[in-house]
């Protein structure tokens, strides 16, 4: 990094507090001091926050860096342990949601809060029903929910159930219900996430309109070209901290990046020597029985980290689940270490020495209740090593856990605890160290490092370039931009079930990738992204 | 909080509580606690005439909940193993029936043969219920519901609703009301069973994988683990469980009939549940389990001991197992 951008960034933020200064009176929402803890997990500490009315202020931070939890408490869905929020100069003490609504707060999550056997105009007034008494008015209700979508331009038929809605109509539910109430602060949880380019434009639309009636709106976004497009002000989060305020126009991506790091590229990943070997793993197009993963050919070699690219949804991730047999093939071939591999399980896979970690820790990778110990070596209880004709050799498992927990850096390492009682870095640790656990040559990361926090990142990247370096042959697949781009030494750019384009690590590049992405040469994006880089 | 002016000797003993509280739950002090009761209110109660009663009423409780236990571990239930106590029963009666009818002299190959095939018949049943749960993915609580109504039809038709008698004498006695070196059949049988048990779900594979599959079924595939064999093997255990312990009522009953047992299915879920294995899968201990089935036993016992009327005893029961189960979501908070 040049250092003139270390300066840049001062001058912004001294900027942005005297303009904070001077318009003190009128903010609309203000958060001091405020903290939540659970147990002996800080997810905020010492927060601050504020918003004023008519701007999209967009709240910036890694998976994990307290953005969920600032926002549930806002909306009144978490009380904090400490500090104060004030709605309009006015100190308020939220009890539960309700009590924040009616205070002119509401919220859209990401994870919808519909109730899917109910029809859309059910689910827009749950709660909060027009009534006489204990009747319902259901013409009333019809009428409002028409109105208001009509108002809001979106194109619903308000009889139909939500289960039959796509997300990006149960989104419009989820806005009509938020908008409902005439919100003088609305929360939106990553908004776009679902939504196509179009759909995103009507979104945004939406969003310009409401902020030119005054409503003061949060914004959470991980893209960030959208902070570009639509915000005003952004709060960068990190371990549950507030780190600064800037204001959009003035401040470069590299900086917003920096911010939410808290370092540069350069020192967060690590230089990863290429020196491919033998082909290791062999995809030939392949396609599976969902129809998620099509025409898909890929190789992976020794030494080699292959990245995987693409939106939410994009079907990279089944790609890697076909290969360790949680997504049925329909065909094509898988060869491994130059095996033809056909009806993989994850009992087989793991025999041809493939491992895979998994996306979604707590559904499918850890068991919670269960100690540390128990966990690192459940995969590899089988081996001869830790088991004889089915016999635990309980002190080789300890001396095994030990070690592996040691070599994972678990810390602190406390074998009998359940690994509940551990962070999300420490617990990614713990899946990885898992899923090592036997002798595995091709070995498939499904993002990496989702809810992990920064120092656990640098740690996990660390022991991938270890792993490849020692001549593994490596799947990244992550929805994370920056982690895919820099540890990639080849890219492959998935979009609709179906590999896009592929980079060697010379060519990677996030303007192609992002093209790749939605399937358009944006020139607009591109100026946009450039603009950002020369600012 | 007052703890800066409780004189030294009583802080002590308020940590010490704390502490095997923490580590131990409730049923510690459960235990002492009925145990002085009942002794200060009876006499009787503590006299070895009764405490040999306990332990022998205790058993088939015993030893239904350690298959019960291994059920609940894999995160499903077994409601169908009272049922299978009378089932294998009738079982057992009807093979030492006929084949003593037939020829009275075989009676040295006929109890191994009456004692596995009650076991088998067992096994029988959990593997359906296996099949059920793990195949075919069937809710195990209606999947052994089911199994549990239609089996004890079975029994009936098979005994056409009359109980089977005439169990020979000597069966009686090598299984039932007998002493090997002073101590009842039953009592040496639970003992190794335990042992067993303890050593199967600490000491193996199999054991370890019991409690994963209920921790986390997901992540047991994604580690390689054979779930469905483990959900089958669970249930096949607890059959086997619950037909034995309906092989050894009929020696100690002297008559099979198909609704023997039936109230173990649910007091082999409270002394699992009293001992502290999670209805959600994937903790408990075996020593605790049987702690709650002896338990169990000594409550009734000392209530019917006191006289206290049979429908209270019931209250008292249901009390018990709810406290237990307060006291465990607290304990479960303290621990975090």
């Amino acid at each position: 990094m040049p250092p003139e951008r270390g300066n840049e960034l001062t001058t912004t933020t001294i900027q942005t507090e005297q303009k904070t200064n001077s318009a003190m009176p009128e903010l609309i929402l203000r958060v001091q001091g405020v903290s939540k803890r659970y147990g002996s997990v800080t997810a905020l500490k010492d927060m601050q926050f504020e918003l004023r009315p008519g701007e999209v202020h967009v709240l910036f931070g890694e998976n994990g860096a307290g953005k969920s939890t600032l926002i549930n408490v806002i909306s009144g869905a978490i009380r904090p342990n400490e500090g104060t929020l004030q709605v309009a100069g006015k100190p308020v003490d939220f009890h539960s949601v309700h009590d924040a609504r009616a205070h002119g707060i509401a919220a859209m999550f990401q994870e919808f809060s519909l109730a899917p056997h109910l029809s859309v105009e059910e689910n827009v007034f749950l709660g909060s029903e027009p009534s006489a008494g204990i009747w319902l008015k259901r013409g009333e209700r019809r009428r409002l929910v028409q109105e208001a979508m009509a108002q809001f331009g979106f194109e619903l038929d308000s009889q139909k159930q939500v289960i039959h809605l796509t997300r990006a109509q149960a989104q419009m539910v989820e806005m009509t219900k938020a908008l409902m109430v005439n919100p003088r602060i609305l929360i939106l949880d990553e908004p776009t996430a679902s939504l196509s380019q179009r759909e995103t434009e009507a979104m945004f639309e939406l969003v310009h309109k409401l902020r030119a009636q005054g409503v003061g709106i949060i914004y959470i976004t991980h893209r960030i070209k959208e902070i570009e497009e639509i915000g005003d002000r952004v709060t960068v989060m990190r371990d549950g901290m507030y780190i600064d305020t800037v204001d959009v126009a003035t401040s470069s991506h590299d900086t917003l990046v920096e911010l939410m790091t808290g370092r540069s590229f350069e020192s967060f990943y690590p230089d990863i020597k290429h020196e491919p070997g033998e082909v290791r793993l062999k995809i030939h197009e392949l396609a599976s029985q969902s129809g998620g993963v099509q025409h898909c050919s890929l190789e992976v070699r020794a030494r080699e980290i292959v990245g995987l690219a693409g939106l939410v949804g994009c079907g990279k991730s089944r790609i890697g689940r076909a290969v360790f047999g949680l997504e049925k093939v329909a065909s094509g071939e898988i060869t491994v270490n130059g095996e033809k591999i056909t009806q993989a399980t994850p009992r087989k896979m793991l025999a041809k020495g493939v491992a895979y970690v998994t996306s979604d820790r707590h559904k499918e990778g850890l068991m919670l209740a269960r100690s540390t110990k128990e966990n690192l070596t459940l995969t590899s209880l089988s081996q001869p090593n830790l088991s004889s004709k089915g016999w635990l050799k309980t002190r080789q498992e300890k001396t095994f856990a030990q070690s592996l927990g040691e070599r994972m850096s678990v810390k602190p390492l406390a074998l009998t605890k359940p690994v509940s009682a551990y962070s999300g870095g420490n617990q990614q640790k713990v899946l990885i160290g898992k899923s090592l656990a036997r002798e595995a040559n091709v070995i498939i990361f499904d993002e990496p490092t989702v809810g992990v926090d920064v120092g656990a990142r640098v740690e996990v990247y660390q022991f991938l370039k270890e792993l490849a370096e020692a001549g593994a042959a490596i799947v990244i697949i992550s929805s994370d931009m920056p982690e895919v781009l820099n540890m990639s030494h080849r890219l492959y750019v998935v979009r609709d079930g179906m590999i896009v384009d592929s980079m060697d690590k010379a060519d990677i590049d996030e303007t192609r990738v992002l093209q790749g992405f939605f399937g358009t040469e944006d020139t607009q994006l591109q100026n946009n992204l450039e603009g950002a880089r020369h600012e | 909080m007052s703890d800066g002016i409780v004189p030294a000797p009583q802080q002590k003993l308020r940590n010490l509580i704390r502490y095997g509280f923490i580590n131990l739950g409730i049923l510690p002090f459960l235990l002492v606690g009925s145990i002085l009761f009942f002794g200060l209110q009876e006499e009787r109660f503590l006299s070895s005439l009764n405490l040999f009663n306990v332990a022998r009423h205790s058993t088939f409780l015993i030893i239904i909940a350690m298959g019960q236990m291994v059920v609940l571990l894999t995160a499903g239930l077994d409601l169908s193993v009272g049922a299978i106590v009378g089932f294998a029963g009738v079982v057992t009666g009807l093979v030492l029936q006929s084949i003593l009818g037939a020829n009275p002299e075989a009676f040295a190959m006929v109890v191994p043969v009456a004692v596995l095939c009650g076991v088998l018949a067992g096994m029988l049943v959990g593997s359906v219920n296996g099949f059920g749960v793990a195949i075919l993915g069937v809710p195990p609580f209606m999947m052994t519901l089911g199994t549990m109504t239609s089996l004890v039809g079975i029994s009936l038709s098979f005994t056409s609703g009359l109980p089977i008698t005439g169990i020979p004498d000597r069966y009686m006695e090598l299984l039932g009301y007998g002493r090997i070196l002073g101590i009842l059949p039953a009592i040496w049988i639970t003992g190794i069973l335990f042992v067993l048990v303890w050593l199967l779900l600490n000491q193996t594979t199999v054991g370890r994988y019991f409690y994963s599959v209920g921790s986390n079924i997901r992540a047991s595939q994604l580690s390689g683990i054979n779930t469905v064999k483990q959900l089958m093997l669970a249930y096949i255990f607890s059959g086997a469980m619950a037909g034995l312990t309906g092989v050894l009522f009929v020696a100690r009953t002297g008559s099979a009939e198909a609704l023997n047992g039936s109230n173990y299915s649910l007091q082999s879920v409270a002394a699992c549940v009293i001992g502290g294995v999670s209805l959600f899968g994937g903790s408990g201990k075996v020593r605790d389990v049987l702690l709650g089935a002896i338990f169990i036993t000594l409550l009734t016992n000392g209530m019917n001991l006191t006289r206290v009327e049979s429908y209270v005893q019931q209250i008292v029961l249901g009390l018990v197992l709810i406290l237990a189960l307060v006291a465990d979501q607290i304990r479960t908070k303290m621990l975090s």
